[in-house]
């Protein structure tokens, strides 16, 4: 903090590095300093149990992968961290990493000369977006794996500041900004996690990319479903991830669902829904047409998960 | 229509003794010549080389795609401390290109820029960061000119021209080939079909970025380290351009990590390293980013095509017209070779009596194509083999079974002739036919699922050099010392296909020797007879069958001197695993070491050199001089593919590959290199692509353009079928490049038995595949 606080902003926060160092060799990061928190005892909490977990920023990807409390509790949160990059990446990423992830675009992550040649981008040097050259905002996105589930898991978050901590909503946190993807200020740093109980809740993510490793999600949607006992959906909670530049809720999707039981018809209901919201850009691998596709199949895919429906409907003959 | 051979075959591998013969090395499993050093890290490839006060070079690359370069200002960049040397296009004058026809490339641009990435001036410093700030000091004035960025654009009647030479538009190369009555051709067919395919760009990937040490010693002498395929052409290249003799210049190629086709040249590094030590009177080292290894490329063409074919009810081929419009990038490279390949070899495998081609290659604003792992006959393969699938269709023929009905067949020789002498295609497509159940799944699997199937062909080597000389493509050297020890040395370069294992594999055959009496020296220009490089599938044929006729010589002095020591008639005497016997009396036996001390002093020292010149094969017309060689390989590849219908994922299940390569001189190295086509081909099938965005690579990074993982990788079942090529050493076909064509249009035709919907460009995305799925549905909700 002392670090931090007296360099200011030419300081940057790393734990893993995964996100931070390749940002800094295509100097979109130009950090005059680096402070280390990989070690920092107050983000190594890791508690998980059928009560609810605590879950330090600096806990392991790997470790959210493997760990049998994590996958017997929250499996979806296991799976998420299961499905980002590669192993190396996961052994040295972390929680705090991940829900700090900087916004990605592919006219913004790449090398400089690349970014010089295309006269920059408004998340750095210029005052244009080049996905969007004649609006006011930027438009990279969101691309964590671990958030939408976690915002599905109604998980709280731990933000610390000198002496001042405060707890709120995981969710609270984003914004649908490219340039400034989160509401933290300087100097904030995400503590940990608090995930409450599980119980009831059954919660499902889906990720959609090119390759079964190392790529961020075009698409990922984190479903979580709560059923009274006669089936009646009685909360559900829809994030999607890699459409904006926010952890998006797909609300439209989510009222649909509530009170009645799911079945196809609800769930190609709430495809729908999610497929009108959905409003990917062309700033990431894959189209436009096929990622706001995917968000429809994924979502029916999780609902049906959720539902124990047989997981394709065949709607071509 | 087909010609039987009436001669003898005119190659040089001498003498073959009738029928199989067993053997001592050919055939085992081994492994790699260099396994240890590259499995614990102790290879030093081009980037782990350091010289006393080496320095360290970096180049400005164009940031416009397409602009005049007005004025370099270099200044400022020379005034910073560390830096120690500058250069401009102006310092380096000389155009060159890898084939005499298309010298049209600066090492440093002059005047104008043709690409995004072309580069413009390079620097030499203290360290890389000091270098790179220093690029950054350089003051570059440049006019954008529009960029033209696709066929299409390059062939628009407004089109700016890229090079002011070109006649019409930015068409660099038009061909036309015409082989037999054509009209005739089709009026005597029973049906015609036509098709259009597309091809997207692809680029290599080695593992290993390019890199490149040069130092100019005081004494003028010129050392180059390279990490390239092509060391002997490397070498003329810097001759001429440092306009140095050539005996100046020595170039080395340290362990190299792939290649695939993307280091068959001088690159502006390897260029301006050297000047740039001559300038800094330090050893200089560049090493590209993955990035910059993009704008090299020299990868697969983009490449429209047409094909009109004439078949009998049978399947039998009448006539076949083809086109084919090639996206050149910027400059010329191997191009017009590569706009000929994708015509040669269609008159392969399978027999096709008249025949037409026409191509043209075009220029465009981007990062200039070249040789990709089978070299312009891959789109090609793509088009007819799809074309094909779809005939057998409407013939009501099994796509398989036409297919090995229609065959070439062996000792024969094509309308545009190449001389075909080995051919296990009909055993490689029964052995496919077979292992995948091909005949149980073929149009019977559910909706979704599918197999397909294709057939390939390629060359063991290039039959002509790239310059014209009448001089041997593959020089060989053996000593023996008085340890019994084989040194040999020849000019080849090991990419990670293993010719190493290749050359000592021959020559401890030849020998009787094990592997471990093989010690070599490779690619270096000074130490070793020439080689032409690694590419074309060229190196086993010829440095091989040189390495084999030098070990030949060496093995008749021996012989000589075991005769007399054991009584024994030469032609009863064999030699194995370091030992000279008698094959009547197995008991009497002569050690190698000791036979090597006796013909030392009887001959004096052991030497012995050998080389290899391929037959003149080509045929009395212009254009002639690209298609033939000594040897075909042939493949054929099915696949198995499920297609989520929702999701328009493809998944390749499985790819079963059936390869003729005469004979695998190491079965595991062989493999290797089929799995590893295999996988490219699939790659480039469902997920490769090299595009482009607002002139500009869109996506110049490991993490965005998809080269896809283990994970994603199919299950390979592969088959080596021995044809014993009367030519190859010991039988010896390519193995490295022909495994991967068949399998683009083996997942085609897959998709299209899972879905009913024939895609008709490259690679199939799940993009793709939901567009068409959707089409298809809108059509049909249309119809009701």
């Amino acid at each position: 903090m002392a670090l931090l606080a007296e360099h200011g902003t030419d300081a940057m926060l790393m734990a893993g590095g995964t996100d931070l160092l390749p940002n800094i060799k295509h100097r979109v990061a130009t950090p005059e300093h680096v402070v280390s928190i990989r070690d920092l005892p107050e983000l190594q909490g890791f508690e998980v149990s059928e009560h609810g977990a605590t879950l330090g920023a600096g806990t392991r990807l790997s470790r959210l992968e493997h760990d049998p409390q994590i996958r017997r509790v929250y499996p979806a949160l296991a799976e998420s961290a299961s499905l980002i990059s590669v192993p190396q990446v996961r052994a040295v990423g972390t929680l705090g990493g991940n829900i700090c992830l900087d916004t990605r675009c592919n006219y913004y992550n790449q090398s400089y000369e690349w970014r010089q040649a295309i006269g920059f981008c408004m998340k750095r040097d210029s005052p244009i977006c080049r996905v969007a050259p004649g609006g006011d905002r930027c438009w990279a996105v969101a691309s964590a794996d671990t958030v939408p589930v976690l915002i599905a898991l109604r998980a709280d978050v731990e933000v610390v500041s000198g002496h001042q901590e405060r707890v709120l909503p995981l969710e609270a946190i984003y914004q649908d900004d490219g340039l400034e993807p989160t509401t933290l200020t300087f100097g904030e740093i995400v503590q940990g996690i608090k995930i409450p109980p599980p119980h009831g809740y059954v919660t499902v993510y889906q990720k959609f990319r090119l390759r079964q490793s190392f790529d961020f999600p075009l698409v990922g949607i984190a479903v979580s479903i709560r059923s009274d006992i006669s089936g009646i959906v009685a909360e559900a909670r829809i994030v999607m991830t890699a459409v904006a530049s926010y952890p998006e809720r797909a609300e439209p999707a989510e009222r649909l669902l509530v009170g009645a039981p799911l079945t196809e018809e609800s769930i190609l209901a709430a495809g729908n829904a999610v497929f009108r919201q959905a409003k990917p850009m062309d700033n990431t691998a894959g189209t436009i047409f096929h990622r706001k596709r995917m968000a429809r199949i994924l979502v029916e895919r999780a609902l049906r998960r959720i539902a124990q429906l047989p997981e394709t409907m065949q709607r071509v003959s | 229509m087909s010609t039987d051979i009436t001669e003898e075959p005119t190659g040089q591998a001498g003498d073959r003794p009738p029928g199989r013969r067993s053997f001592s090395v050919v055939g085992k499993r081994s492994r790699k010549y260099d396994w240890h050093a590259k499995l614990t890290g102790q290879a030093k490839y081009a980037d782990d080389l350091s010289l006393p006060r080496m320095i360290y070079g970096r180049l400005l690359r164009s940031p416009h795609p397409h602009a005049r370069l007005l004025r370099i200002d270099t200044r400022k960049a020379g005034a910073l401390p560390g830096v120690f040397a500058i250069l401009t296009g102006q310092d380096l004058p000389t155009k060159y290109g890898i084939l005499p026809s298309s010298q049209d490339e600066n090492a440093l641009a002059i005047e104008r820029v043709r690409y995004m990435g072309e580069p413009v001036a390079a620097v030499a410093a203290i360290d890389e960061w000091t270098a790179e700030e220093a690029c950054r000091a350089i003051e570059v004035l440049y006019e954008p000119l529009p960029p033209v960025m696709s066929i299409d654009e390059a062939l628009a009647d407004e089109t700016p021209k890229i090079h002011d030479w070109t006649r019409d538009r930015n068409i660099q190369k038009e061909v036309l080939l015409e082989f037999g009555d054509l009209e005739a051709g089709f009026a005597e067919a029973d049906y015609i079909f036509e098709d259009e395919y597309f091809f997207e760009g692809n680029t290599h990937v080695p593992m290993e970025n390019h890199a490149v040490v040069a130092d100019w010693a005081a004494n003028g002498h010129v050392t180059v380290w390279s990490s390239t395929q092509t060391p002997h052409y490397l070498h003329r290249e810097l001759a001429k351009v440092l306009e140095l003799p050539p005996s100046r210049i020595r170039v080395i190629v340290p362990p190299v990590g792939g290649g695939f086709g993307g280091k068959s040249e001088a690159f502006s590094h390897e260029i301006v390293a050297p000047v740039l030590s001559r300038l800094s009177g330090h050893p200089v080292k560049i090493c590209l980013s993955r990035e910059e290894v993009f704008y090299c490329h020299r990868g697969r063409h983009p490449v429209k095509m047409w094909i009109r074919t004439g078949v009998k009810g049978d399947g039998t081929i009448t006539a076949m017209d083809f086109s084919s419009t090639l996206d050149g990038g910027a400059y010329g490279s191997y191009g017009i070779a590569t706009t000929y390949y994708t015509g040669a070899l269609n008159t392969l495998p399978y027999e096709v009596p008249r025949y037409r081609f026409r191509g043209r290659r075009v220029f465009t604003n981007k990062p200039p194509c070249g040789p990709k792992r089978g070299h312009g006959t891959v789109q090609p393969r793509f088009a007819i083999e799809a074309h094909l699938d779809r005939v057998a269709e409407n013939l009501g023929l099994d796509p398989a079974a036409m297919r090995g009905h229609i065959l070439v067949k062996p000792n024969t020789w094509t309308i545009n002739h190449l001389r075909v002498t080995s051919c296990g295609l009909g055993d490689a497509i029964e052995a496919v036919i077979e292992r995948s159940d091909w005949t149980r799944k073929h149009g019977r699997m559910r909706h979704g699922q599918g197999i397909g199937l294709a057939c390939s062909v390629y060359l063991s080597g290039a039959g002509l050099p790239i310059y014209w000389n009448p001089m041997p493509h593959s020089g060989a050297q053996i000593k023996i010392d008085r340890g019994g020890g084989v040194t040999v040395y020849c000019g080849t370069s090991d990419i990670g296909q293993d010719s190493d294992s290749m050359l000592a594999c021959v020559v401890a055959e030849e020998l009787g020797v094990d592997l471990d009496a093989i010690h070599l020296v490779t690619g270096d220009t000074s130490l070793a007879p020439v080689d032409l490089g690694s590419y074309s599938s060229r190196v086993t044929f010829m440095a091989g069958n040189a390495a084999r006729q030098a070990a030949a010589q060496l093995r008749a002095r021996l012989m000589d001197v075991a005769a007399e020591t054991l009584e024994v008639p030469t032609d009863r005497l064999a030699a194995a695993g370091g030992i000279i016997f008698d094959r009547q009396d197995t008991a009497r036996q002569l050690p190698f070491d000791e036979a090597a001390r006796l013909a030392e002093a009887r001959f004096g020292t052991l030497g012995a050199v050998g080389s290899y010149t391929p037959p003149r094969l080509a045929g009395p017309y212009k254009g002639s001089g690209v298609g033939p060689s000594p040897a075909y390989s042939f493949t054929c590849a099915a696949a198995e593919v499920e297609v989520d219908t929702e999701t328009g994922e493809l998944r390749v299940r499985k790819i079963w590959v059936a390869h003729d390569l005469g004979r695998a001189l190491n079965p595991t190295v062989c493999e290797g290199q089929i799995e590893g086509g295999v996988y490219m081909g699939w790659a480039e099938a469902t997920i490769e692509e090299q595009v482009f965005r607002k002139g500009l690579h869109k996506q110049p990074s490991l993490l965005e353009y998809k080269i896809p993982a283990a994970q994603d990788t199919p299950d390979i079942d592969t088959v080596m079928i021995e044809s014993d090529d009367p030519e190859g050493p010991f039988g010896a076909k390519e193995v490295g490049q022909g495994p991967l064509a068949p399998v683009i249009p083996a997942v085609t035709n897959a998709v299209y038995d899972a879905i009913g919907i024939r895609l008709t460009s490259t690679p199939i995305t799940p993009d793709k595949i939901l567009h068409v799925l959707e089409a298809r549905r809108k059509r049909a909700s249309a119809a009701v």
